[in-house]
């Protein structure tokens, strides 16, 4: 894309770059081939729509406002857990199960979001490790509550819209998880592209400089936090509500982590990194995991050490570096 | 008459056993040039941060316009029209120099609050932003990142930045910098070009520069204010060119050395 130096109408300029553009509508038109080409693999399809909607709220805070997060499988645990204990407790239908779970983990996201906004790099990173610990053992000791090791038995999700069930090959949850993210994407998106979304990119830029022009720097670090456990909480809903359990590993170290490696596999802050990098991790997983069922997690580490080494910003950031490259030959 | 658009009153700040500013009292009128100079290490970047809040005052008051700020975080201060520069350059480098200046004008207008409207329907900060490049001839180079922009260009986005604050009294710190001299001319006619119902005051180390865009001048000299006034008396005060000019210690070198 050629850059035009000067352009008359800088509005015009500034709109051009928020337009869907065709690789978009490529790929959301893509995301439904797995109906037609890989019918006995749904399942793992809306686990790769769920994993992408968590990746994508982790974007919003590392990747736009470089908020470097090791405990935001907190917000996904909560999520489900509310989920989960909606439904068990009498109430299965599945929107509102998402709604009341996304309001839960906002409002922890919310409260801890005074402690977060005060702190940067490493401090962040032990004191959102700290919390997801805490929550994990939390959830552990209140066996009464949460199943404990067992996990959380006993859910079952209503209908769809009162008419549609969960099937056991996956269709309904599929095409339930993969409209959720679509819309929370397009929200993500708008919000990316607004005047807060670009407030966000100045505090990863260059925090220091942000209360120079007059920014509340941590009242948006506080409202992103708060919009980011909300959309992890909705993705650990969804996990509940499509397997019907809820096991202490949705809010466990393991899946922070993970989250983070997907993210960064796929290019942090640039919207797409995370779903691209689910994408590429869980089926990677996946196959690995058949073909050598004892020595996968190799594989996997052979796969990261070569991404970050030859492309220091994730698949899309080499991929976005390739085209640059080829549009100035 | 009219309250002083910035003063400082018994302003105190050490640490530990350096002091670095004490019984500081400085006023600047609305619409004056004023410059700041003093040898290194006199406390004039010290006093900026003191002024904006980027550093707590041990003792003292400040006040923007008759109202006390003292309090206030650095944020509210630059909300109320109190804005500064950096010395070395501080900038969003992934960002252009237009999505710089639009956030700077978002952030005072408000609509960085909202995150459901997009940004290119915020025509009138975008028009606001690209009116301030103008203003400092980066409007052709609006689109550009601001890490790939010459120095010069930078140092000029610095004032940009704070400009878009729409501020009423305005501190740079060194805006020429590190930039040429034919070019640090041109950065000081973009700044004299200034409204006047914007206070400046500049810390500027070249003195041609200093005498030609001051109107008045404030010598600080370890953490004090050793003299205030007009460009002629500040140049003919012999205080200013024993402490300031260095002669004096010159001189006294030269004759240690005879010894």
């Amino acid at each position: 894309m050629a850059l035009t130096e000067g352009t008359a109408n800088p509005r015009l300029y500034l709109q051009a770059q928020t337009r869907w553009r065709p690789i978009e509508i490529a790929f959301w038109l893509a995301t439904l081939l797995p109906y037609a080409l890989f019918p006995d693999y749904l399942s793992l399809a809306s686990q790769i729509a769920i994993a992408g909607l968590f990746a994508l709220s982790l974007d919003l805070i590392l990747g736009y406002a470089g908020i470097v997060s090791l405990g935001h499988a907190a917000f996904f645990g909560i999520g489900a857990y509310t989920a989960g204990l909606v439904s068990k407790y009498g109430w299965g239908e599945p929107l509102t199960g998402l709604a009341i779970a996304a309001v839960a983990a906002g409002l922890i996201g919310y409260a801890t979001s005074f402690v977060i906004c005060r702190f940067r790099h490493l401090a962040l990173i032990m004191l959102t490790l700290g919390f997801g610990l805490l929550l994990e053992e939390l959830a552990n000791s209140a066996g009464w509550l949460t199943g404990g090791v067992d996990g959380l038995q006993g859910i079952h999700t209503w209908k769809l819209f009162g008419y549609l069930p969960f099937d056991l090959y996956g269709r309904t949850a599929y095409a339930y998880a993969l409209a959720v993210l679509f819309v929370l994407f397009v929200f993500a998106r708008r919000l990316i592209h607004s005047p807060f979304g670009l407030s966000l990119r100045g505090i990863r830029e260059n925090f220091v400089r942000m209360p120079a022009i007059g920014a509340p720097s941590r009242a948006h670090i506080r409202t992103i936090y708060t919009i980011a456990a909300a959309m992890a909480g909705i993705a650990g809903a969804l996990l509940a509500q499509t397997t019907e359990t809820v096991s202490l590993e949705s809010l466990g170290f393991e899946r922070s982590a993970e989250v983070v490696v997907m993210l960064v596999l796929g290019g942090a802050g640039r919207l797409y990194g995370g779903l691209v990098g689910v994408i590429v991790y869980m089926v990677a997983r996946d196959q690995f995991s058949g073909i050598e069922p004892q020595y996968w997690y190799f594989w996997i580490g052979v796969l990261l050490v070569g991404v970050v080494t030859f492309l220091p910003n994730g698949i899309l950031g080499g991929a976005a570096k390739l085209m640059s490259r080829r549009s100035r030959s | 008459m009219s309250p002083p658009a910035l003063a400082a009153r018994g302003l105190a700040k050490s640490f530990g056993s350096l002091v670095v500013a004490s019984e500081l009292e400085i006023e600047l009128p609305k619409g004056v040039r004023y410059a700041l100079i003093g040898p290194n290490g006199a406390g004039k970047t010290t006093l900026i941060n003191l002024m904006t809040g980027m550093l707590r005052p041990d003792a003292g008051r400040i006040l923007l316009d008759d109202v006390d700020i003292t309090a206030l975080p650095p944020e509210q201060r630059v909300q109320r029209g109190l804005v500064r520069t950096y010395q070395i350059t501080s900038l969003f480098p992934h960002l252009t120099a237009l999505e710089s200046v639009t956030l700077a004008v978002c952030e005072r207008s408000r609509a960085a609050r909202a995150w459901w409207r997009q940004l290119a329907a915020h025509g009138h900060e975008i028009d606001e932003a690209y009116d301030v490049l103008c203003a400092l001839k980066l409007d052709s180079v609006c689109h550009r990142l601001t890490r790939e922009l010459a120095y010069g260009q930078q140092r000029l986005l610095e004032i940009a930045l704070a400009l878009a604050t729409r501020p009423k009294v305005l501190l740079l710190d060194e805006p020429a910098a590190g930039v040429p001299r034919e070019e640090s001319k041109e950065l000081f006619a973009a700044i004299a070009g200034l409204s006047h119902d914007i206070t400046v005051l500049f810390i500027e180390h070249d003195m041609e520069l200093v005498f030609r865009f001051a109107s008045r001048v404030i010598v600080m000299v370890g953490g004090r204010v050793l003299v205030e006034g007009t460009a002629q008396e500040i140049a003919s005060d012999p205080r200013v060119r024993a402490v300031y000019l260095g002669k004096a210690p010159t001189k006294e070198l030269a004759e240690l050395r005879h010894d």
